[in-house]
């Protein structure tokens, strides 16, 4: 492009030094076209250090006025600027290129960064503008549906609830599949719960984040060794400009509220059932009241969120400090969340640039109320013809209508269900958990040898759980006979995590053989250490319940990682580029003879755009390929001493009576002392592509991920181990996949811009082996998803050898002539006459193939609309709901009354314990959702003689979903549909300020 | 300068990361410990050995529930994995003495119905279970060898004691395959001589396993304590005999081979050694059931403050449907267990008025069980109350009212009295009638509360009375399914019990339900084992 620019450039030129010069301002006239040729309106040209300015029309042309020796500044959105000097010529034609900053751009990759064009690596970086909007509470949220290969699921609807994020389709079968999160180059912990926070991620204010960028392949991820196998998410904030300061204040506040309940009978539907077919008993046992105990127990939620970041240079110190406060309830009654967060970024450079200083301090304090989950549930089975608050003796348990048994010594009905609302507003669960993560790196450039760097980078990560659970003495959901019940228990985490990390850049360009060398090597040291507080447990009225004691005051799991890195980049001609990673990881985790791991990395990359028969191609504008091969490893999911059998003492009321002394015991653990990583060879082959200017860009990439040593939670032989069940590396399963995304700018005017991105992934999953003897055919293999409601040990899923994670293993349910299901009637597969275990079989899988994104933004003068749809094909949901209570045992069964599901009034199923193995209950939960619209307007300069720019916004969150599936929401993370925290509708108005 | 200074610097870390080298990847957990640790010091083979003994009462390393030593792949509710619920949950839901109202709790649904399948958790919980006591037992029986004791410098009195933990430990094993020969017929075979993690279990057969747990009980008969010498509740020498008498009484179904005199001859030694009925039938299964020491043989003990769970015997005394805590001593009920109305008709008086051991809770319950799984129909029981003899709460009562605090006796006097009976009635020799009817009649003299009103004659001691006086006498102590396949009416027509075999009024089923299914699970792990037959 550059080349062809400056060839037309030449022309003009020399064209023009061929005239005379004349020093009067004359007019001149001229076109402005891009590559393809055609013309450029709304171009703003300008005489350089004059006031004289014009504006091309709908043809691209334009007239101003200019003297010989001017110079014309041509720009305009989207176009590098350019500079032409006026010669003697009346006419000056130009051409414009549109703006590759794409390209030029940096990206930030493990340990250093790179030039967007010198990627060889599966590496997607969305920034800042590309964002997810609105009422957006937690990082994550930001991206999803941006990044093809890249699944994010919201766990629930709580405040701050976290996000299922599968990259690639995760690599694990048992163990972890999250991916590795580094922020500002500070590694967070794989399984890094805090207690009292939901979401560990929460801690970080979303607009405190620049970019994310996601390695997906080996070979940009293998250099984080033994936790890259499921990709990493680099997270970069914001960090302080050179500048006059300035300020920026958004505000975002929000109401949002459940759009749809799970079906259950009315409170008339129910009494007619009871009434027909219920003993004389449970007749009596029927309320008056009609009670809709999920209307009782939602609510209305409200958040507001406000920032106010400050940015500038002091004393040629680069600064950015920020504030968040954020304070939302939940649409569960009782949830609440406040948020404060401080970001301080520091910038300095110092002697001549050669010692860059990064500085970053980033602290979160939250201030959270959790509602009783249980409540859900129990509002989804709640008597709907009980009222809400008790007619009778409503002196006691609070006043909630509770089951009664005059004949028990605490007058409540034993194990009953309990009072919906008296579970949540009687439970004071707080927490006031808090986080903080910082770094300061130094990049040092050598004086003697500038190619050289040296980079150091200390950080810590460190933060603190604890609250309290408080329940009333007279809550029925703590009850005693005799009163003085009740919790008032107190929970405490504290954890600290360090990190040291050193290497050393050495970058090289050599003219005379067209080579560049980016050779690094490093050392990491991380240290992550929890200690957990133990407590006794203590009643409402703070007095200790006996023998609660615990064995031991605090618990201190601590792991460490060293790690020693390098790679090596080397690219030829600017056309043909390697990049070979390597890293060698050692681990606490493990015994010394398994502890080291190596994983490497190689990749190739060709950039054809450039070679001589693309060169003067019109139409593509950018082509890429790609291929990569690396080893990268799984960690998680293992404990920290696991590899020795351990002896734990059994807690004070676990003690056995020996004469007149009570004995603690000692029991061992299990014993697995081969236990190592997970290790994941990954292959990728891919292809960037932009056509006419780039208009139309994106990528393709195939790859293929084959995990060995699956950590699987296997049965041992009874009688060979202290455990039955032990996590062993046995197994090994692969991914497969296709990831494809175009960009296109659809329209490009002045006034009106069309931007449409989308991407597609396909996915798909197969367990390759799963036993000890490679292929045992008499394994078959073992089952997962366990099924609420049952007898217990029952199983949606199975993982076996062929078939995908999370295969549904279950009976094909028979039909009558109705069409309707046949209680207890299965297809007898084996034809054997009975209907067992080996009739079950494998179906679908409720992991889905196929899942796409789409963004859409259209800008037209002030205004902004966008939206991001998801969806997402071929994945099947397992309704718990239907199956554990759309029964007439579950209304008639038990020792109260409960509600059901109203799937019973479709099926009349009377309750076998059989049937929750039925097909029946898998539905499809292929989806389409519209998670964000907004809308947005620019004020722009709205003040005179300020600089202040001002936009304002409106947002929709969870827009509308269209799916077949017939329980609450389709996107069931684990493929069994149990009570979920419903995911609300936000409707979000919000507000920037920048000055 | 400057650019010294931080040349200096760059060094001072690289020396220090070459420092912070590979050792800082040695650690090790704060509380836990390890077996070297452990069985260091004599104290240290008292607390392992009390996780041997404790592994019977408890679900795991925390009251309640919290540290299970089943894993929930196994029996997902903590709760229902103690030895006791496990065990009491085969040997009495199967038969006529109880029925659990709630069908859908883990592996209840087909028990009484006798249409299990291998993957019933609570078929699968026992065998775990009694697999994990058995693990147990070997470490500790290998780590108290007297190479070890001498090894790290424990003798004396010391290594005397321990000596005696080892071969209590060896009893317990022996206790276990019992129970997994008696439920499972051919179970996997670990001792001590196998390595942990390392051995693939062979599968023995229950003739093997029988003559392997007869020489076990012998071998240790001299090296443990004589009655009342021991800590309670620990081994004494007439567990094993006990156990040796209960195999030999059951090993024509174990091994096809009569041993009735043998039986006799360990009864003869229990009763040789200062035995005596306690004189109160009530007072055997009270929270201070304790102190029943001359009737007392081998006892679980429970506590409500320092060995809770959500078995044993808390199970037994709040699982009786209807029966107001003010009289099972505890909170209240759980509306599971009921009698059917076969069980009721072993007694001629079911008031309690005559034979005191009808222990029936009646108010609100049908006597008939109409339904299998309805929680009023069948009598319920009063026979576990958490109250001491004089009324009162037991000393560490828990003021919750949800652990209880009785004893499970495994053995006691009235077992032997019965058995001795059995086998000469069965042709055993070493042993004569007129014993065995006066101690059929001492059984009945105390279950009438000291009148004789209740004793029988000589010609009404047949074998089909014992069955029925075992019925009576032995009734929620875990007996039932044993005795019935002695007795050959477990899975035939001889005896039908309402839904038995899944029908309102009975019916037999296949023979092959007189064994468990060896757990699925296993089969797939070990390729030694070979199913049942018939499953």
């Amino acid at each position: 492009m550059r080349k062809k620019l400056l060839y037309y450039v030449l022309i003009v030129m020399s064209i023009l030094s061929n005239l005379n010069a004349n020093a009067q301002d004359r007019l001149i006239a001229g076109k402005v076209v891009d590559s393809a040729e055609s013309s450029i309106p709304g171009v703003s040209i300008t005489v350089k250090n004059k006031k004289t300015a014009a504006i091309s029309d709908a043809k691209g042309e334009f007239k101003i006025k200019a003297t010989t020796g001017d110079i014309l500044v041509f720009s305009s959105i989207g176009y590098s600027k350019l500079e032409v000097p006026v010669s003697t010529a009346t006419t000056i034609n130009v051409v414009m290129t549109i703006n590759n900053t794409a390209l030029d751009e940096v990206v930030v990759v493990g340990y250093g960064t790179s030039r967007k064009k010198d990627l060889t690596g599966a590496v997607t970086t969305i920034t800042a503008k590309d964002f997810q909007t609105g009422a957006i509470t937690t990082p994550e949220q930001l991206i999803a549906g941006k990044v093809p290969g890249v699944s994010i699921i919201s766990n629930s609807g709580q405040p701050g609830a976290g996000s299922t994020i599968r990259i690639r389709g995760g690599s694990s079968l048992s163990a972890s599949n999250n991916p590795l999160f580094v922020i500002d180059g500070v590694p967070l912990e794989g399984e890094g719960g805090i207690s009292g926070a939901s979401n560990p991620l929460s801690f970080i204010n979303p607009n405190d984040i620049e970019t994310f960028t996601v390695l997906k392949d080996a070979s940009a991820a293998a250099i984080y060794g033994t936790r890259a196998s499921n990709g990493v998410i680099i997270i970069t904030t914001k960090k302080g400009k050179s500048g006059a300061m300035r300020v920026n204040f958004s505000s975002t506040n929000s109401t949002s509220s459940i759009t749809k309940q799970v079906s259950v009978l009315s409170a008339d539907e129910f009494r007619a059932i009871v009434n027909e077919k219920g003993t004389a008993a449970q007749k009596m046992m029927l309320g008056k009241a009609n009670t809709n105990w999920q209307d009782v127990i939602y609510q209305t939620a409200f958040m507001t969120d406000n920032n106010l970041s400050l940015g500038g240079e002091v004393a040629k110190l680069p600064y950015r400090i920020s504030l968040g406060f954020q304070n939302q309830t939940g649409v569960l009654k009782t949830d609440k969340l406040q948020r404060t967060s401080l970001s301080i970024a520091l910038n300095p450079t110092f002697f001549d640039n050669h010692l860059k200083v990064d500085i970053s301090l980033k602290g979160s304090m939250q201030k959270a109320r959790f509602a009783a989950l249980g409540a859900i549930g129990s509002a989804i089975s709640f008597d709907p013809t009980q009222p809400v608050y008790a007619t009778e003796n409503p002196e006691r348990f609070g006043g909630y209508f509770e089951w009664l048994d005059k004949t028990s010594a605490t007058g409540l009905v034993n194990l009953a269900g309990r009072n919906p609302l008296g579970q949540l507003e009687q439970r004071f669960d707080e927490s006031t958990p808090q986080r903080s993560i910082g770094n300061i790196q130094f990049d040092y450039k050598f004086h003697f040898l500038p190619e050289l760097r040296a980079n150091l980078n200390i950080g810590y990560d460190v933060s603190k759980g604890a609250g309290t659970v408080y329940v009333s003495d007279s809550a029925a959901i703590g009850y005693v006979a005799g009163g003085v019940g009740g919790t008032n228990n107190t929970y405490k985490q504290t954890k600290q995590n360090t990190l040291l990390e050193f290497y050393l850049n050495y970058a090289k360009e050599l003219k005379a053989i067209k080579s560049k060398f980016d050779v690094m090597a490093g050392y990491s040291f991380n240290n992550y250490q929890t200690t957990n507080y133990n407590y006794a447990s203590y009643n409402a009225a703070g007095v200790k319940y006996p023998n609660t004691d615990p064995a031991f005051p605090f618990d201190k799991p601590e792991n460490t990682l060293i790690s020693f890195f390098g790679r090596a980049n080397y690219s030829l001609n600017d056309r043909y580029f390697l990049t070979a990673t390597l890293r060698r990881d050692g681990s606490s985790r493990f015994a010394p003879a398994n502890r080291w791991g190596l994983f490497p990395s190689i990749a190739l990359a060709w950039n054809i755009k450039d070679e001589a028969f693309l060169a003067g191609s019109k139409v593509i504008s950018a082509l890429k390929l790609r291929t990569s091969y690396g080893v990268t490893g799984q960690q998680d999911g293992i404990g920290n001493y696991d590899y020795y059998s351990y002896f734990a003492l059994s807690a004070a009321n676990a003690a056995y009576q020996f004469g007149d002394t009570y004995y603690q015991g000692y029991r061992p653990g299990g014993f697995y002392s081969n236990r190592k990583w997970e290790e994941t060879a990954s292959k990728n082959i891919a292809l960037d592509y932009g056509f006419f200017d780039n208009r139309v860009k994106g990528s393709i990439d195939f790859y293929v991920k084959n995990t060995k040593d699956l950590l699987n939670n296997i049965p041992q032989p009874a009688g060979a181990n202290f455990t039955a069940f032990i996590v062993a590396n046995v197994g090994s399963m692969e991914n497969k996949g296709i990831e494809f995304n175009i960009g296109t700018q659809i329209i490009r005017t002045n006034n009106l811009t069309w931007n449409l991105d989308f991407n597609a992934t396909y996915n798909k999953n197969t367990i390759t082996n799963l036993t000890v003897i490679p292929q045992d055919k008499n394994y078959p293999g073992f089952p997962s998803g366990g099924i609420a409601g049952g007898v217990g040990g029952q199983f949606a899923f199975i993982n076996a050898v062929g078939f995908s994670r999370n295969t549904f293993n279950l009976y094909q349910q028979v039909y009558n002539e109705a069409g309707k299901p046949v209680e207890g009637v299965f297809v007898d597969q084996n034809g054997d006459g009975i209907i067992n275990q080996d009739d079950l079989y494998k179906g679908k899988s409720s992991v889905p193939k196929v899942f796409l994104g789409l963004s859409n933004s259209v800008n037209y003068k002030k205004w902004n609309l966008g939206f991001v749809m998801r969806a997402s094909f071929d994945n099947y949901v397992y309704n718990n709901n239907f199956s554990q209570s759309g029964v007439l045992n579950q209304i008639l069964g038990n020792n109260v009354l409960y509600n059901a599901s109203s799937n019973y009034l479709e099926t009349q199923f009377k309750g076998n314990s059989q049937q929750l193995l039925s097909d029946y209950y898998i539905q499809n939960a292929s989806f389409l959702r519209m998670d964000n619209a907004n809308l947005s307007y620019d004020l722009g300069k709205f003040l005179k003689n300020s600089n202040a720019n001002l936009r304002i916004n409106a947002s929709v969150q969870n827009v509308f979903v269209i799916t077949k599936y017939k329980g609450l929401d389709p996107e069931v993370a684990s493929g069994i549909d149990n009570n979920v925290y419903p995911r609300p509708r936000t409707i979000a108005l919000g507000l920037n300020l920048d000055f | 300068m400057k650019l010294n200074y931080i040349k200096i610097a760059v060094a001072s870390v690289m020396v220090l990361m070459t420092n912070a080298c590979t050792d800082k990847l040695d650690l090790l957990p704060t509380n836990d410990i390890t077996a070297e640790t452990v069985y260091k010091t004599p104290l240290g083979y008292k607390q392992a050995l009390a996780k041997v003994y404790s592994a019977f009462a408890l679900t795991g390393n925390t009251g309640g529930t919290g540290s299970p030593d089943i894993p929930s792949q196994i029996i997902s509710d903590e709760g229902n994995s103690d030895f006791l619920r496990l065990y009491w949950n085969l040997q009495e839901l199967t038969t006529d003495e109880a029925a659990w109202t709630w069908q859908n709790d883990a592996g209840v649904k087909g028990l009484k119905e006798m249409s299990w399948s291998a993957v019933n958790p609570i078929i699968n919980g026992i065998y775990y279970r009694a697999f994990f006591q058995i693990t147990l037992c070997n470490d500790f029986i290998r780590q108290s060898s007297d190479e070890n004791l001498s090894k790290r410098g424990i003798s004396g009195t010391d290594a005397e004691n321990i000596r005696k933990y080892r071969a209590e430990a060896r009893f317990i094993r022996a206790y276990q395959y019992w129970v997994l020969m008696d439920l499972f017929g051919n179970p996997p075979f670990v001792t001590e001589n196998d390595a942990i993690g390392a051995t693939l279990p062979k599968q023995i057969q229950r003739k093997e396993l029988f003559t392997y747990i007869e020489t076990e009980l012998k071998a240790i008969e001299n090296d443990l304590l004589a009655k009342g010498q021991n800590e309670y509740p620990r081994a004494e020498k007439p567990a094993a005999w006990a156990l040796l008498a209960r195999l030999y009484l059951n090993a024509e179904v174990y091994t096809g081979t009569a041993k009735y005199t043998e039986a006799i001859t360990y009864c003869n030694k229990i009763k040789s050694a200062s035995f005596s009925l306690h004189p109160n039938y009530r007072e055997l299964t009270l929270a201070d059931n304790h102190l029943n020491t001359t009737e007392n043989i081998f006892m679980i003990a429970y506590d409500a403050t320092h060995t809770q769970n959500w078995g044993g015997t808390t199970y037994l005394t709040h699982g009786p449907a209807a029966v107001p805590g003010d009289i099972s001593g505890t909170s209240g009920n759980w509306g599971g267990l009921r009698h059917t109305n076969n069980f009721v008709d072993l007694f001629s008086d079911e008031s309690g008025n005559t034979d005191q051991r009808a222990m029936f809770y009646t108010v609100g319950q049908n006597r008939l069980m109409a339904d299998l799984y309805t929680g009023t129909d069948g009598y319920s029981s009063t026979k576990y109350r958490n109250k001491t003899r004089t009324g009162a709460k037991a000393p560490n009562a828990d003021p919750s009212g949800n652990w209880t605090d009785i004893d499970f006796p495994l053995f006691r006097l009235g077992e032997i009295n019965l058995i001795y009976a059995e086998a000469v009635l069965r042709g055993g020799t070493g042993g004569d009638l007129a014993t065995a009817l006066t101690y059929i009649n001492q059984l009945r003299t105390r279950a009438y509360g000291g009148k004789t009103t209740g004793n029988i004659t000589a010609s009404q001691l047949t074998l089909d009375f014992i069955l029925a006086e075992r019925g009576r006498e032995l009734y929620y102590e875990a007996h039932r399914r044993t005795d019935l396949i002695r007795f050959k009416k477990f899975t035939t027509s001889a005896y039908l019990w309402v839904w038995k075999g899944g029908v309102a009024n009975g019916r037999a089923v296949e023979d092959k339900y007189n064994l468990f299914p060896i757990p699925s699970n296993d089969l797939s792990s070990n390729p030694n084992l070979v199913q049942n037959q018939g499953y």
